[in-house]
């Protein structure tokens, strides 16, 4: 079966977000030093002690290595080789004067922006390369306290907030690419919920990189105020091209006393070829701190692109009583590489974790399961769930697991569980024979395999979820 | 009137890894007729039931196969289950996670896509799925789990039958369905199959006991052996198969 041209075929399918938006924008020259980061920050008329926070970042990461450790192999990064910011011209200040082909982007993102046309019940902030271009829905949001905007936005408005807790769970220091995304970090989403708050809707980003040679390091943070509720979600996408782009974002996530916070991400950067030719390196850092008593993290991913995939979502578990989640289905087909998990630090007492990977190997793909439970000298009573399955789809793909468990506390209870599959041709045998197609009968299984994680996601996006995986696999969800 | 023929098999040659398993096999099934296949293991009954269904360990290298008047060697696997050929599994393939009923509402749904008709919609199926378990006792209750996940022997023969009770295929091959069944469960199969029975679906069942065939009356009992059919009668050829064995019929079981 491994072989067979029409799984081949449907594993293949086609990247659909690939075109590109002729729009004319305002680029850097490529290459870092102080100055661009000073022109940086200039061009979003930053307060100083933001732009002393991205030089002194600069500074640490120009002494830091690039990680290697992770089961990934790409042509090193030239730095030097890259456009640090990019925007399109024409002025932002209301939506009339957006330029129309940005709006027709996302209207074939299916993500339209116009005030007639905008998704109910879901307020969306587009970024569009290095700029947030439109934020949906927030003058009802501020009736209730509620902040959502962009994160330079932010930096304005808001700067005791965003000063209080930019990198106070991932400091610059943190490793390589966050270090790289606190000096050059240009746009991405901030979201306040006040005290006792539940979020009426669900708040949306779609970060969309267009413009040729350039990064896009998008910076979200998100602060639920004690007793609230936010769910908030990501989706991403590129064109096809055949230079290799870097994305290092950074998330932070803050949970305070009995507060929840539920962020789902699809991500579908372009994964670039069947041969390994473009496609975007996704090097992400997303933590989660559950600062306060009984709060509650909880990450969904779903990842079919990108080329590379280096990505943690992580949760500290620092109150007592707190819970930290993570759902994740990783697809790594044609020549694409994914190392991805969570890391699950228990600090607080009765604190509990659980964790749900389904990774997904076809055609050359090579997927790795990474993730760490740490159980801190106080953390009594801890509790983690771990579970972690591979599915195969032909032969010259690869999956792995990496667990790493570091228990202190000896009243700690911790479950993990391995399975790895093939979708054999006697299943794919059983459903054809019952009249089900191969590329509906592969899509079946997948989806099956992921039923786990793609529940936990928002009824609007679950839809996409599986229609993601579909064209990335096979129609792979049916 | 003349029945239809709905299968003709002429001089068909089939390998298996490399190994020639069928070796020239001759058949013919009109609509309505009740065929079983006698054999001693490594005779080539399942290569022949797999054949049909188009299974990818099955290399044809010879001879002709048509099926209602079409090539079916020129269809794939789906389209063949499309058509209306339906074959039972010694021991279906466990699928975890894929939902029973989300399975047979599918495969319902592509058949229908495929004869034009319009989708069943869940309420339909519903009633329906309770209506066809209901006559034969068949417990609902394993439509609501995984396909075959977990299911018992026995669960996973009823699950095939309830599947061929709502597919209502046209030609069904039912490959050894009573073994390892007790008494009571060879009787729903009975019942079901001969509740099916219009004068238009055939059947061919491959069988190493009566007891089966003892309710299902075959029409045409015939016997496989080294690839070929080497005997064809009516059903006492059954019974004399069972009274006497193999070798009385001239025929050396090389399992013995």
């Amino acid at each position: 079966m491994a072989d067979n041209q029409q799984i081949h075929d449907v594993i293949n399918k086609e990247y659909k977000l690939g075109f590109e938006t002729l729009v004319q924008s305002d680029t850097f020259e490529k290459g870092l030093n102080e100055d661009v980061i000073k022109a940086i920050s200039a061009k979003k008329d930053e307060p100083s002690w933001l732009l002393d926070f991205r030089l002194k970042a600069y500074k640490k990461w120009l002494k830091m290595e690039e990680p290697s450790w992770a089961n990934l192999k790409y042509p090193k990064i030239d730095y030097q080789d890259i456009a640090y910011y990019s925007a399109p011209k024409k002025a932002l200040d209301s939506l009339d004067e957006v330029d129309p082909e940005i709006l027709k982007t996302y209207e074939k993102l299916g993500i339209p922006l116009e005030e007639q046309k905008m998704l109910a019940g879901v307020a969306v902030d587009a970024v569009f390369d290095s700029v947030s271009v439109k934020t949906t829905y927030q003058e009802e949001l501020e009736k209730l306290g509620i902040i959502f905007c962009s994160i330079s936005e932010a930096a304005h408005k808001y700067p005791q907030l965003v000063q209080d807790y930019l990198a106070s769970v991932v400091p610059p220091t943190d490793n390589y690419f966050a270090a790289l995304n606190c000096a050059v970090f240009t746009d991405g989403s901030f979201v306040y919920i006040p005290p006792n708050t539940r979020c009426p809707m669900e708040l949306s980003t779609y970060f969309r990189i267009n413009a040729l040679n350039t990064g896009q390091f998008e910076r979200t943070l998100i602060i639920c105020d004690e007793g609230s509720y936010v769910s908030y979600n990501e989706g991403c996408s590129a064109p096809s091209r055949d230079e290799r782009q870097l994305h290092a974002a950074v998330v932070e996530l803050i949970a305070l006393k009995d507060a929840q916070i539920k962020y789902s991400t699809i991500q579908n950067w372009f994964p670039g070829d069947d041969n390994g030719k473009g496609g975007i390196l996704n090097f992400v850092t997303k933590r989660g701190m559950c600062k306060g008593d009984n709060s509650k993290i909880s990450w969904t991913q779903v990842e079919t692109g990108s080329a590379i995939t280096w990505k943690y979502p992580s949760c500290i578990l620092q109150g007592d009583n707190s819970v930290g989640e993570f759902y994740s289905v990783a697809i790594a087909s044609k020549s694409q590489q994914a190392d991805t998990g969570t890391k699950m630090v228990h600090l607080g007492k009765n604190t509990k974790s659980t964790i749900i990977s389904k990774g997904i190997s076809a055609m050359s793909g090579v997927n790795a399961y990474r993730g760490l439970v740490r159980v801190g000298k106080n953390a009594s009573n801890a509790r983690n769930i771990s579970e972690c399955d591979s599915l195969l789809i032909g032969n010259k793909c690869h999956a792995h697991t990496y667990p790493y468990h570091e228990i202190r506390n000896s009243s700690a209870n911790i479950e993990h569980e391995a399975t790895t599959s093939k979708i054999s041709e006697e299943q794919l045998f059983y459903l054809s024979q019952r009249g089900i197609d191969e590329e509906n009968a592969i899509a079946m299984i997948v989806n099956g395999f992921c039923k786990e994680v793609l529940k936990e996601l928002p009824m609007e996006f679950a839809a996409e979820a599986k229609e993601l995986l579909n064209i990335s696999l096979e129609g792979s969800v049916g | 009137m003349e029945k239809n023929i709905i299968l003709k098999i002429e001089d068909l040659k089939v390998n298996i890894n490399d190994k020639e398993i069928l070796k020239g096999l001759d058949l013919e099934i009109k609509e309505g007729e009740i065929h079983a296949l006698m054999g001693t293991n490594g005779a080539g009954k399942s290569t022949l039931v797999k054949t049909l269904s188009g299974h990818y360990d099955c290399v044809v290298n010879d001879g002709k196969i048509t099926y209602k008047n079409k090539d079916l060697l020129e269809m794939d696997v789906t389209q063949r289950a499309n058509e209306g050929i339906f074959m039972s599994f010694q021991s279906p393939v466990e699928v975890s996670g894929v939902n029973n009923s989300y399975f047979l509402k599918t495969a319902m749904n592509a058949k229908r896509a495929y004869a034009g008709l319009p989708e069943m919609d869940a309420m339909e199926f519903l009633k329906l799925t309770k209506e066809e378990t209901a006559k034969f006792s068949i417990d609902r209750k394993l439509l609501q789990r995984d396909l075959n996940d977990g299911f018992s022997g026995g669960e996973k023969k009823r699950n095939e039958l309830i599947q061929l009770l709502m597919l209502k295929p046209d030609l069904i091959m039912l490959d050894e369905i009573d073994s390892g069944l007790d008494v009571d469960a060879i009787k729903t199969v009975a019942n079901v199959i001969n509740s099916m029975l219009d004068g238009k679906k055939s059947i061919l069942m491959i069988t190493h006991y009566d007891r089966l065939l003892e309710l299902i009356k075959p029409d045409f009992v015939h016997i496989l052996h080294d690839g070929k059919i080497v005997k064809t009668g009516d059903y006492t050829l059954a019974l004399e198969l069972d009274e006497k064995g193999y070798e009385a019929i001239g025929i050396n079981d090389v399992n013995k």
